[in-house]
């Protein structure tokens, strides 16, 4: 697997709050339309099918 | 409604083995008279095989199915000498325009590239590809089409089929040799012999509309999501001859189909799509239901399946009847060859091994487009959104979308008959791929790669002189670039980057089985008799 899993995230605490704060007046459904264009985004980002099925993967296995 | 096209009715002819109570072993019957049942009669019989065709009807296909038909099957035809009627009645088309809301978001081009003999697509309605088949079939003295000839039970014996045929005049028993199914998705001879024939179901329903109108649509294929005219669903709209439309809507799993199919439903949302103020005539309308669904084996002793009966598809990527042709293609040299005693059996089971991964491949790429149309949980309709959302300002989420991915050959690149390459070449022409067509020149005369492809195996050279390599019945014909024809354009050059020395094998199915970047017989002779079985087991 060639993701990376040791934190590479420049400003974790800004990303996270920026993250959030984007959604924090949104409904439920409004947030979850958000994400699954967020998550197309940055899929373009990555590319590789490769990396993107690690990543599909990891998030399925993860516990909740 | 309004019918621009008459039904003929073909007359029931009792057979002379019915009148005289007879039992008589045929070599091959095809059951099934649609487009792949008269397509496999018309290859046998190109191959020289004497073919009995049985179909329960007397007409030709009844009401809205097949319009697109793609470059390969259409080559396929044009093999078979009944292309031209098809291409003469039919529209050309190549572009395909996906619109989200009313802004278009998505094209495709079928066929970027030229120096290609058949069109990326025609559009015609079904019923008149097969009357030209049967046409055709009906000149042919090989084949034996019998209507009104309902097979209704077999039994399979140790190296043929009995099979009991209800006719007007009752039922009668006829034996083959090799029996061919093109009986339809909802085959009675698979349950007869107790294939399995497993997929997916989609939980939709779709209105499919042919409507008659005079209009300057564009002639290709426009396909709406969320359109303002149908909110919330998808719409489709293309052209077939004699000014007819095929429309479809998509309804959604809820609605019910006896309502959807009155004419005074169906109005009101063509109006809506096409403007109040264009006059149009519905001439059919149906409420569908699609799967995705595959025979467990192409081969089951002495039958066999080909077209729908093997494999069934959602129409989202034009992949039905286009793929059925592919199998007969795939089928008619073997069986051919086997019948004559110039190949084993085992080659016969090839046919599963190439066709049953091409039926994937449709069936992958079907369920694909119809799991986009058709989310198949809150979150994929979340993804499919975000989608079409995105598309609409950002290019990068256009090749996401997915309207349907039209028909295209599937290469068989895991094919047992494949001769793998031991040298390094360009291109796509890889073991197993259908051959590219090419503009050539011979004696001065315009023509075309694919019709100096010889019935059988053929050497395809390039800037060199060959001597025949004998292979008995595979013997293959030898066709010389720069001697027998000119690459007049450098597109054989440039497709099968065949070069000074060269040599491609290719099969009476025009697939690449073989490629070398030097002449030698006795690779050469090794790869024929690999394609052909004789070194199976
Ligand atoms: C809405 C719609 C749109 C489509 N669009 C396209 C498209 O654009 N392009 C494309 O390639 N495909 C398309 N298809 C699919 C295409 O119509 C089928 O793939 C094609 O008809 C299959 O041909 P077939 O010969 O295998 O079977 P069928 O056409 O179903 O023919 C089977 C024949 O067998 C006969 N038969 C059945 N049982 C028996 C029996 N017991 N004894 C004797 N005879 C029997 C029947 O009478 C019939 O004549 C579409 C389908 C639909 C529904």
């Amino acid at each position: 697997m060639s993701l990376i899993l040791s934190p590479n995230i420049e400003n974790p605490d800004a990303f996270y709050q920026e993250l959030t704060e984007a959604q924090r007046d949104l409904t439920d459904a409004e947030a979850n339309a958000m994400n699954a264009r967020l998550v197309l985004i940055l899929a373009n980002q990555v590319g590789s099918l490769e990396d993107l099925r690690d990543a599909i993967e990891l998030a399925g296995a993860t516990a909740a | 409604m309004l019918n621009t096209y008459e039904f003929p009715e073909f007359d029931y002819v009792q057979s002379p083995e019915q009148t005289a109570g007879e039992v008589v072993r045929h070599p091959v019957v095809v059951v099934g008279a649609g487009p792949i049942g008269l397509t496999a009669a018309l290859d046998f019989a190109a191959r020289g095989l004497k073919v009995v065709v049985l179909d329960d009807n007397n007409t030709v296909s009844v009401g809205s199915r097949a319009v697109c038909y793609a470059k390969r099957p259409l080559e396929i035809w044009d093999r078979l000498g009944v292309a031209k009627p098809m291409l003469d009645k039919g529209i050309e088309w190549k572009l395909g325009r996906v619109f989200m809301r009313d802004q278009e978001v998505y094209e495709f081009d079928l066929l970027p590239e030229d120096g290609h003999k058949i069109p990326a697509f025609i559009n015609l309605q079904q019923y008149y590809l097969e009357e030209y088949m049967v046409e055709a079939c009906e000149k042919n003295p090989l084949i034996d089409l019998r209507w009104k000839h309902k097979v209704v039970s077999l039994k399979q014996g140790a190296n043929y089929v009995d099979l009991a045929v209800e006719t007007p005049d009752g039922i009668f028993h006829m034996e083959a040799d090799w029996l061919l199914a093109c009986d339809g998705a909802n085959s009675d001879v698979r349950r007869m012999v107790g294939a399995e024939f497993t997929g997916q179901f989609f939980q939709d329903r779709f209105l499919i509309a042919d409507i008659v109108m005079k209009a300057d649509f564009p002639t290709e294929r426009w396909f709406w999501f969320d359109p303002d005219f149908h909110r919330g669903q998808s719409a489709l709209l293309h052209k077939q001859s004699d000014d007819v439309w095929r429309l479809d809507f998509q309804l959604g799993w809820d609605s019910d189909p006896e309502i959807e199919k009155r004419p005074e439903n169906i109005i009101p949302r063509v109006k809506a799509m096409i403007g109040e103020d264009v006059d149009f005539e519905l001439e059919w309308a149906s409420v569908y239901q699609f799967a995705c669904r595959r025979v467990d084996n192409f081969r089951h002793g002495r039958v066999l399946f080909a077209g729908d009966a093997a494999h069934q598809v959602s129409p989202f990527g034009a992949r039905g009847a286009n793929t059925g042709v592919q199998d007969i293609d795939n089928l008619s040299w073997k069986l051919a060859a086997v019948i004559n005693g110039d190949a084993p059996e085992a080659l016969i089971d090839t046919y599963h091994d190439e066709r049953a991964f091409a039926a994937d491949d449709n069936i992958l790429n079907s369920t694909r487009s119809t799991d986009f149309i058709t989310p198949k949980n809150g979150a994929s309709r979340l993804y499919r959104d975000a989608v079409l959302a995105l598309s609409r300002q950002f290019d990068f989420a256009r090749p996401l979308v997915n309207s349907g991915r039209l028909s295209s050959p599937t290469p068989y690149v895991e094919s047992p008959l494949n001769t793998a390459d031991a040298d390094a070449w360009e291109g796509a022409m890889v073991p197993g791929t259908c051959a590219a067509d090419a503009p050539v020149v011979e004696d001065g005369q315009p023509g075309w790669l694919l019709e100096h492809l010889g019935e059988g195996f053929t050497l395809l050279v390039s800037g060199l002189a060959v001597k025949p390599v004998e292979a008995g019945t595979f013997t293959p014909t030898v066709l010389e670039i720069g001697t027998h024809v000119e690459d007049v354009e450098g597109k054989i050059a440039e497709r099968y980057d065949l070069r000074d020395g060269a040599v491609y094998l290719i099969r009476p199915d025009q697939h690449v089985a073989a490629r070398w970047r030097s002449f030698d017989p006795d690779k050469i002779r090794a790869a024929i008799a690999h394609a052909t079985g004789g070194d199976l087991k």
